[in-house]
């Protein structure tokens, strides 16, 4: 392990030392390793069909790399390579933010909405270490960018609904661009009753309800330099988890930010931006909905973030750096209140989270070297200082019940360090990377108290004396092109040392009622995690094209066993027809039997399945500006199904009938 | 009542408070801050004062400190031996309870410490009685008084007959203050010897499983069996509190050849052990 940081710290070196060289600057890198998706509501999809006011969780489900664990049909958790939030590192704009729910009911991605952005850039593995330390990679939801055109006044107006849930959504924003200052707002609002799964079979408890609204503004105080501030509000109230015993009353964010901006020209340094930024989470659960409950309770969570970046593009003969000196601080603090159902005892309380603070300052720093024409070495390194402290005395008391050894505060000191090379051709792309991660555990992972995990039926009680987990990497991907025929293959594997996961502690009793017992963190020695995906089209005609994709992934621990939640064998095949003014596109999706399911972690075998969705789209044009019409229908057979993300095999949607419709005024 | 003898003390402390000026000690140090006035008996030329952190006698264990006033000198007496003996009157046949003796409490000069175990009350707070002997100079003095002992919420104590045909009293000291976490647990274990006579039992060794009956009967891990500590007299354990609210603390006694004299195991047919004491928090 130690000899291959090294050979990938020669390689940083060695790229850092061609730095002399005298050759002609190059542009900007057009070649990113990340899959960037860009969210455009107004245009209509190139690649895959998408719903203009689809979420960003339906997004992000497009990616090859990304499947979304669903819980309901709200707020689903992003995993990326297999791995879920705790081996990723999701920020918005670069903004650390961190959900406040012990039970992972509120993603990041909830608390935005499309509206409130421009794209989001997801880098797999070591690749995704900008904003910060990971194992599986990184997804940054990008804000818009400033913008000071003098293009005036424009405003856009979305409607969509759904006949599966009765799903109303309505969007709108408004913006004011001037040559100095711009200002622009959105609002939108969703709600959905529950939906049926196929054969009309209603599933209680997955209704939601949420709206987001943002505010942005910029001034540019001279040619080189503008200020910009955001406010993002985000409010999901009665969203229901049909996968879960308990459902949200409330997950509200306010997420504010202040960046400074500066673009010298024709100098080396193209952009140094930098950030101060603060963000707010409450988030609520609640059981009153549920006719029967083992008993009642309360189960509130917070998480407060201050920080800040500072982020420098250099550009210099052959390099392209990235500079990205950041810091946060973190306070997330949860509790639980049950009621007895005797009323004569006590209400009985705990700290699920006891008021951990999680302060974090690191220096990214990455260089694009583009040694010749067609081949590029990308190189990033990442040092950061990680703090974990227990504010709560009655929390490290809580964890000595099961630690000999619990510190208040815990010092880690993170390296992450990649490497890649790339060749671009006419006719074929090829890249290899290697790269080396180490993360901190999760406030869960380190210093959760009974935080009940309804996938395998165990309590989980956090272990603050974990190592880092570490996991050395190596990635493969190739693209050929026979005319109008392309064939890609990309491949990721991950060797996880200290590969953090819940053991039975075998004589302990669940709090939880009805619970199978009480699992505590602890680390396998290592554990391998390998995905392959295998993306092809070809372009029949001008307006044809099919498009097609096959991934296998596997996980398994150093004991054997598989790991949780890895994807089984999928497939997706799409039939395009597009013409500029109308788009139609049949897609078959479907996952195989998942047979390597990790039973000791709660899985059972999820059936394979295979739906089929049709998207239609019509641009119309007239005077007062463009209308973008979206509709189809998703799950046309109406299969009654559930895939290996879904928490608990609870089902997905059955037949839905939708349409979106855009209006755009210039 | 209280009242008519506090006001003729505090005035008394006061004038002479100021009037002992010229001694070297000018500070007066309260020996009893913190602790709350149960009760005071007046007897010849002496005021007795009881005191304990709630101000008022409860079932269970009391920790109670005491002190003597000499009425005519208005000072404390510093040099007393002192014993006690509280008796219930029941219908039939009066009985006493476990206690210790009483000696000066550590570092102070006026205040006597001791405990006594009321394992009993009627509802109305009424039965105990409680008599003082104590010898001041040479001189024997004696006095008998009605006390309250009111009932506490809680099952903190138990009288239980055990498989020997012995009766025993089981008390619940602390934790006093319990906290999510691993908190010491101390009981005094008593046998009823005869209606006057509570000698410490010694060498036993109690098990401990304590059960939440609101959560299903959830219990906590790394609990620990409570032993005799020779050095207090003592039963010593390790009670985990993974929350706050109603604890049962199950308990089984075994004498020192292991044989359970009382209580049962906790199985999922079995939600508790005859032999108990309760916890709230």
């Amino acid at each position: 392990m130690k000899m291959l940081i090294t050979v990938i710290l020669c390689l940083l070196l060695s790229s850092l030392g061609f730095a002399q060289d005298n050759n002609k600057e190059i542009k900007k890198d057009t070649t990113k390793l990340e899959e960037v998706l860009v969210l455009s509501r107004r245009k209509l999809s190139n690649h895959r069909q998408e719903k203009t006011l689809s979420s960003i969780d339906d997004y992000l489900e497009k990616s090859n790399k990304v499947t979304m664990i669903k819980r309901g049909n709200y707020a689903w958790e992003p995993t990326i390579n297999n791995m879920t939030s705790e081996r990723l590192v999701v920020t918005i704009d670069g903004m650390q933010i961190f959900g406040a729910c012990t039970d992972k009911m509120d993603p990041i991605t909830s608390y935005v909405d499309v509206s409130n952005l421009e794209k989001v850039t997801i880098g797999s593995g070591q690749e995704g270490t900008e904003n910060g330390h990971s194992i599986g990679g990184g997804i940054d939801l990008k804000l818009p960018s400033s913008k000071f055109n003098g293009s005036g006044f424009k405003s856009g107006l979305d409607l969509g609904y759904e006949t599966n849930g009765n799903y109303k959504a309505t969007g709108l924003d408004v913006e004011y661009t001037g040559n100095k200052f711009f200002i622009s707002t959105d609002g939108i609002y969703r709600k959905s009753d529950n939906y049926d799964a196929g054969g009309n079979e209603e599933i209680l408890y997955s209704q939601f309800e949420k709206y987001n609204i943002s505010l942005k503004s910029g001034y540019k105080f001279s040619e080189t330099q503008s200020l910009d501030a955001s406010i993002i509000y985000d409010k999901a109230t009665d969203v229901g988890y049909p996968a879960l015993p308990m459902d949200v009353s409330l997950a509200e964010a306010l997420i504010a930010s202040l960046t400074h901006y500066y673009k010298p020209e024709d100098k080396a340094l193209k952009s140094l931006e930098t950030k101060l930024y603060f963000n707010t989470i409450t988030h609520i659960m609640d059981d009153t909905k549920r006719p029967v409950v083992a008993i009642r309770m309360d189960m509130p969570g917070w998480s407060d973030t201050y920080g800040f970046y500072s982020k420098a593009d250099v550009v210099k003969n052959k390099h392209h750096f990235t500079f990205n000196f950041n810091g946060f601080y973190n306070k997330s603090l949860a509790e639980m209140t049950m009621f007895s159902n005797n009323p004569s005892e006590p209400d009985m309380f705990m700290y699920t989270w006891p008021d951990i603070r999680t302060l974090y300052s690191g220096i990214f720093i990455k260089d694009d070297f583009h040694f010749s024409a067609h081949e590029t070495l990308a190189s990033s390194i990442r040092l950061g200082y990680h703090n974990n402290k227990i504010a709560k005395e009655v929390g490290v008391q809580s964890l000595e019940i099961f630690h000999d050894n619990v510190q208040d505060q815990n010092n880690r000191f993170l390296v992450s360090l990649s490497s890649a090379y790339q060749l671009k051709k006419e006719n074929y792309n090829l890249s290899f990377g290697l790269g080396y991660g180490e993360r901190a555990p999760s406030v869960s992972e380190g210093y959760g108290f009974f935080l009940f995990n309804s996938f395998d039926n165990y309590d989980y009680i956090g272990n603050p004396n974990l190592k880092d987990e570490k996991a050395l990497e190596a990635n493969f991907s190739f693209k050929q092109k026979f005319n109008d025929f392309e064939i890609g293959l990309e491949s990721s594997y991950f060797h996880i040392m200290d590969y953090i996961i819940g053991e039975i502690a075998p004589d302990v009793s669940s709090m939880t009622i009805g619970a199978n017992g009480v699992r505590v963190y602890t680390a396998l020695d290592h554990a391998s995690i390998f995905n392959t995906y295998v993306n092809s089209s070809y372009k029949i005609s001008e307006r044809f094209a099919i498009n097609g994709t096959v991934g296998y992934n596997y996980g398994k621990g150093n004991d054997g066993e598989n790991l949780p939640l890895i994807k089984p064998f999928s497939y997706f095949a799409e039939f395009n027809y597009n013409t500029p003014k109308f788009n139609a596109a049949l897609q078959l999706n479907g996952n195989g039997n998942q047979s390597n399911y990790s039973s000791r972690y709660g899985e059972n075998e999820t059936a394979d399945y295979a739906i089929l969705n049709l998207n239609l789209g019509n641009v119309f044009h007239n005077k007062l500006g463009k209308t973008v019409l979206k509709y189809g229908v998703e799950n046309i057979l109406d299969t009654k199904y559930s895939t290996y993300a879904d928490w608990n095999n609870f089902p997905r949607q059955g037949r839905n009938f939708y349409v979106n419709l855009s209006f755009v005024f210039p | 009542m209280k009242l008519k003898y506090l006001l003729p003390i505090a005035f008394i402390t006061l004038f002479f408070s100021c009037s002992t000026d010229d001694d070297d000690n000018t500070t007066i140090v309260n020996e009893v801050e913190g602790l709350e006035l149960i009760q005071t008996i007046v007897n010849d030329n002496q005021t007795i004062e009881f005191y304990n952190e709630k101000g008022l006698f409860e079932t269970g264990y009391n920790l109670i400190s005491l002190r003597i006033k000499d009425n005519t000198t208005d000072s404390y007496i510093e040099d007393a031996i002192l014993s006690w003996m509280p008796m219930m009157q029941m219908p039939t046949m009066e009985h006493s309870s476990p206690k210790s003796s009483i000696s000066k409490a550590l570092g102070k000069d006026t205040i006597y410490e001791g405990f006594i175990i009321y394992q009993m009350t009627n509802t109305d707070a009424s039965g105990w009685s409680l008599t003082l002997n104590y010898t001041i100079d040479g001189t024997d003095y004696s006095v008998t008084e009605t006390i309250s002992v009111f009932q506490y919420e809680n099952q903190n104590t138990a009288s239980f007959m055990g498989s020997d045909d012995t009766k025993y009293i089981l008390a619940l000291i602390e934790p006093k203050d319990p906290s999510i976490a691993v908190n010491t647990m101390k009981v005094g274990l008593f046998k009823m010897e005869n209606m006057m006579t509570f000698p410490v039992v010694e060498d036993y060794t109690i098990a401990l499983d304590p059960r939440m009956p609101g959560m299903g009967n959830h219990t906590s891990p790394n609990n620990t069996d409570l032993t005799y500590n020779n050095a207090d007299n003592f039963y010593y354990g390790d009670l985990s509190l993974t929350m706050t609210g109603y604890w049962k603390l199950n308990l089984k006694l075994m004498n020192a050849d292991d044989s359970v004299l009382k209580g049962e195991d906790v199985t999922d047919e079995n939600e508790a052990s005859s032999l108990y004491l309760e916890l709230e928090f």
